[in-house]
C-alpha cells in the first residue's frame, strides 16, 4: 500500500533583508497510515517550516517552496490551488499549534470554534454541529462540556485550552494530525495529560500523527518512528527503540547525551553539545552538524552526506553520516 | 449587562452623558406627539417674544421664545435634533462600517493594499476636514443624503487608520494561523476572526467620531450647506438668530446650549466607553 504521505526533496527558502535563509533543504520521507512521527530537532532546524509548508501555511513572501512533492493520498499538495488546500487544511490535514493561549480567538466562544471546521468542511447545520462540537469535547476530557461550550478561552485553563485545540484538530477526522509543540507551553504534569489524552485517541479514532517537538521524552513516550532534524536535513531517523538505543548520528548522540539519568552519572554535570545552531542564511557546506562535532571528518566539512539504511540497525533506522558513530565513540573511548 | 449598568452609574460623567443622551433621543423619537407648535410655520404676531419664564408680561406659548418670523425656538430646536442625530448617526455607521472594512483590508493584506488606503488617508488628513466637505457639498448640492456621504467621507480615515493598526498586531496572533489550518478563506478569516476583535476600538472611535459629527453637521449648516430651510437645524439657526444676539438672545443661545450639551454628553460616553474597554483599567471596576 502506498504511504499515506510521501514527501520528496522538500526545500524551503526564506528571503530575508540579510540573504537568503535555507529553512528546510532536501527533506524526504514517507508516513504510514496509522503511524506516529515524533520529529525533533532544536528551533530553527525546519521541523515546523517543513510541516506548515507541506499544506502551504508558510507565508509567501518571504517564504518560497524552492522544489519538491508533498503527495498526501497520491496527491501533490504543492500543485494544488490555495481553494483545493483549503478543503484539504482542517478536513484532512488537522492541526494543533504550540502556544493554547493565543491559539484560540479571545473574542469568540469555544464552541464557535470548534463548529467552524465542522460547519465549513462537512456542511453540518448549526445544531448538529453543536452537538458534535459537545461530543468532541467530551472526547477530549473536559467536564460538563454542554456548558463549557458556551464559555470563552479566558475562562479555561492552560491545559483545556490545549484540549479545545485538539478538539478543533481532529473534528472533521482528519487523516493525519500535525501537532507543532503541542506541549511545550504546558507544565510538565499538564503534559503528561496531554499525552495521555492522545495516545487514548489515537486508539479510539487512529489518527496518523507528526508530532513536532524538542523533547526526546515526549518523542519516546508517543511516536513509533523518531526523525531528527538538524539545520533543515533529516539527520537519522527510524523505530524509536532503535534510535535510542543505537544512535548513528552524532547529533542524535549529543541530544541523548544531554537527557538526564540516559548517559549521565548522578553527580555528572549534564552533556552539553558544543557551539550553536548554524546561521542557516550561510550554512556550512557539508554536513551542518560537522562544525560541532567531534567525530567530523574531513569529508563531513565537504559533502553533505546521504540518508541511508544504517547497517546493523532496524529496518527504516536510517541515518546521514559519514562517520561510522559505534567505532568512533569507541576509539575516543565513549563506549 | 448588570456588569455594564454598574459600571456607568460608579462613572458620574458617563451616566451623566448618558442619561443626557438618552433624553435628547427619546425627545427626537417623540417629537410629534409632544404637542410642540410648528417648527415651519411663523406666528409672525409673535416674532421676537422673549421666553415665558423672563418676565410677567410674556405670557405667551412660546417656552424659550420665538425668532425673527416668530417660529418657536423650542420647537425648532426639537425637530432640529430630529435631523441632525439622524445624519449623525447613519453618518457614523456609514464612516464606521466603510472605515473598518478598509482598515482590516489594509492592516490585513498590507502590501499595495495597505499602502494605497494609508496614503489616501494621509492626503485626506492633510486637507482641512472642513474645506473637503465645503467642497463636496458645493459640488453635489447640499441635501439630506448629500450630507451623509460627506461626513461619512470625513469620518471613515479615523476608524481605517486605528483598525489598520489594531490588525497589524492581530494578524500575527496565531489564532489568524490556526484559522488558516481549519482551512478558512482569508475573507472568511478577516469578518469571523479579526472584526469580532475590533469592535471595540471601533466602538469607542464612533462615539468621538459621533460627536465630531455633530459639531460639522452644524457648521456645515451654519454656513448655509446643511439641510435647506425651511427644515429647522442647529447651526442655521445660530446663523439666523446671530443678528439679533443683542435684542433676542434666547434665539442662538438655547440652540447653542443645546449643541454643547449634546456633545458634551456624547464625549462623556464615549470617556467613559473607552475606560471601560480598557482592560488596563479593568482593576478599577
Amino acid at each position: 500500500m502506498a504511504p499515506l504521505l510521501q514527501i520528496r526533496n522538500l526545500t524551503v527558502e526564506f528571503s530575508t533583508r540579510a540573504g537568503t535563509l535555507h529553512a528546510v533543504n532536501d527533506v524526504s520521507y514517507a508516513l504510514e497510515a496509522g503511524e506516529t512521527l515524533g520529529i525533533v530537532g532544536e528551533s530553527g532546524s525546519g521541523k515546523s517550516v517543513h510541516a506548515l509548508a507541506m499544506v502551504g501555511l508558510i507565508p509567501t513572501p518571504p517564504g518560497r517552496i524552492v522544489s519538491g512533492e508533498v503527495l498526501f493520498e497520491g496527491v501533490d499538495l504543492l500543485k494544488l490551488p490555495e481553494r483545493e488546500l483549503r478543503d484539504i487544511r482542517g478536513r484532512k490535514i488537522g492541526f494543533v499549534f504550540q502556544d493554547p493561549m493565543t491559539s484560540l480567538n479571545p473574542v469568540l466562544t469555544v464552541g464557535r470554534q470548534i463548529m467552524e471546521p465542522l460547519r465549513r468542511h462537512l456542511g453540518l447545520s448549526a445544531a448538529k454541529a453543536r452537538a458534535r462540537a459537545i461530543e468532541l469535547l467530551d472526547l477530549v476530557g473536559i467536564v460538563d462540556p454542554a456548558r463549557r461550550i458556551d464559555q470563552f478561552p479566558f475562562e479555561f485553563s492552560g491545559g483545556m485550552r490545549q484540549r479545545v485545540m485538539i478538539a478543533i484538530g481532529i473534528a472533521c477526522d482528519p487523516k493525519l494530525l500535525i501537532a507543532d509543540e503541542a506541549t511545550t507551553a504546558l507544565d510538565v504534569t499538564v503534559q503528561a495529560q496531554i499525552l495521555e489524552l492522545v495516545r487514548d485517541l489515537k486508539k479510539k479514532i487512529g489518527t496518523t500523527v507528526i508530532w513536532i517537538t524538542h523533547d526526546m521524552g515526549v518523542v519516546a513516550g508517543l511516536a513509533d518512528t523518531i526523525q531528527v532534524m538538524y539545520g533543515g536535513r533529516i539527520m537519522e531517523r527510524g523505530p524509536v527503540r532503535s534510535v535510542f538505543k543505537d544512535p548513528r548520528s552524532a547529533y542524535t548522540w549529543g541530544l541523548l547525551r544531554s537527557l538526564p539519568g540516559k548517559l549521565t552519572a548522578a553527580d555528572q554535570r549534564l552533556y552539553q553539545i558544543p557551539g550553536s545552531p548554524p546561521n542557516m542564511i550561510h550554512p556550512p557546506a557539508g554536513d551542518p552538524f560537522a562544525p560541532r562535532n567531534e567525530f567530523a571528518t574531513e569529508r563531513c566539512l565537504r559533502e553533505v552526506p546521504p540518508l541511508l539504511q544504517v547497517g546493523a540497525g532496524a529496518p527504516g533506522h536510517m541515518a546521514a553520516a559519514w562517520y561510522d558513530l559505534p567505532a568512533a565513540l569507541e576509539n575516543k573511548g565513549y563506549a | 449587562m448588570g456588569d455594564f449598568f454598574a459600571s456607568l452609574v460608579k462613572s458620574r460623567s458617563g451616566l451623566f452623558g448618558f442619561v443626557l443622551l438618552t433624553l435628547l433621543v427619546l425627545v427626537a423619537i417623540f417629537a410629534p406627539l409632544l404637542g410642540l407648535a410648528s417648527p415651519i410655520r411663523g406666528d409672525l404676531l409673535a416674532r421676537l417674544s422673549p421666553p415665558t419664564w423672563t418676565g410677567p408680561f410674556n405670557p405667551g406659548p412660546h417656552p424659550l421664545g420665538t425668532d425673527e418670523v416668530g417660529r418657536d425656538v423650542l420647537s425648532r430646536i426639537v425637530h432640529g435634533s430630529r435631523l441632525t442625530l439622524m445624519i449623525a448617526a447613519t453618518a457614523v455607521v456609514l464612516g464606521g462600517v466603510v472605515g473598518t472594512l478598509l482598515g482590516i483590508a489594509a492592516g490585513f493584506y498590507g502590501g499595495i493594499v495597505d499602502r494605497v488606503l494609508m496614503r489616501l488617508v494621509d492626503i485626506q488628513l492633510a486637507l482641512p476636514l472642513m474645506l473637503l466637505a465645503l467642497l463636496v457639498v458645493a459640488a453635489l448640492g447640499p441635501s439630506f443624503n448629500n450630507l451623509i456621504i460627506v461626513l461619512a467621507l470625513t469620518s471613515w480615515i479615523r476608524y481605517a487608520r486605528i483598525i489598520r493598526g489594531q490588525v497589524l498586531s492581530l494578524r500575527e496572533r496565531e489564532f489568524v494561523q490556526s484559522a488558516h489550518a481549519i482551512g478558512a478563506s482569508t475573507v472568511r478569516i478577516m469578518l469571523r476572526h479579526i472584526l469580532p476583535n475590533v469592535l471595540t476600538p471601533a466602538l469607542v472611535v464612533a462615539t468621538l467620531e459621533l460627536a465630531r459629527i455633530i459639531i460639522m453637521d452644524a457648521a456645515l449648516s451654519f454656513l448655509g450647506l446643511g439641510v435647506q430651510p425651511p427644515s429647522p437645524s442647529w447651526g442655521r439657526m445660530l446663523a439666523d438668530g446671530r443678528v439679533y444676539i443683542s435684542t433676542a438672545w434666547w434665539i442662538v443661545t438655547f440652540p447653542g446650549l443645546t449643541i454643547l450639551l449634546t456633545v458634551l454628553s456624547v464625549n462623556l460616553l464615549g470617556d467613559w466607553l473607552r475606560d471601560y474597554f480598557d482592560p488596563k483599567l479593568r482593576t478599577s471596576r
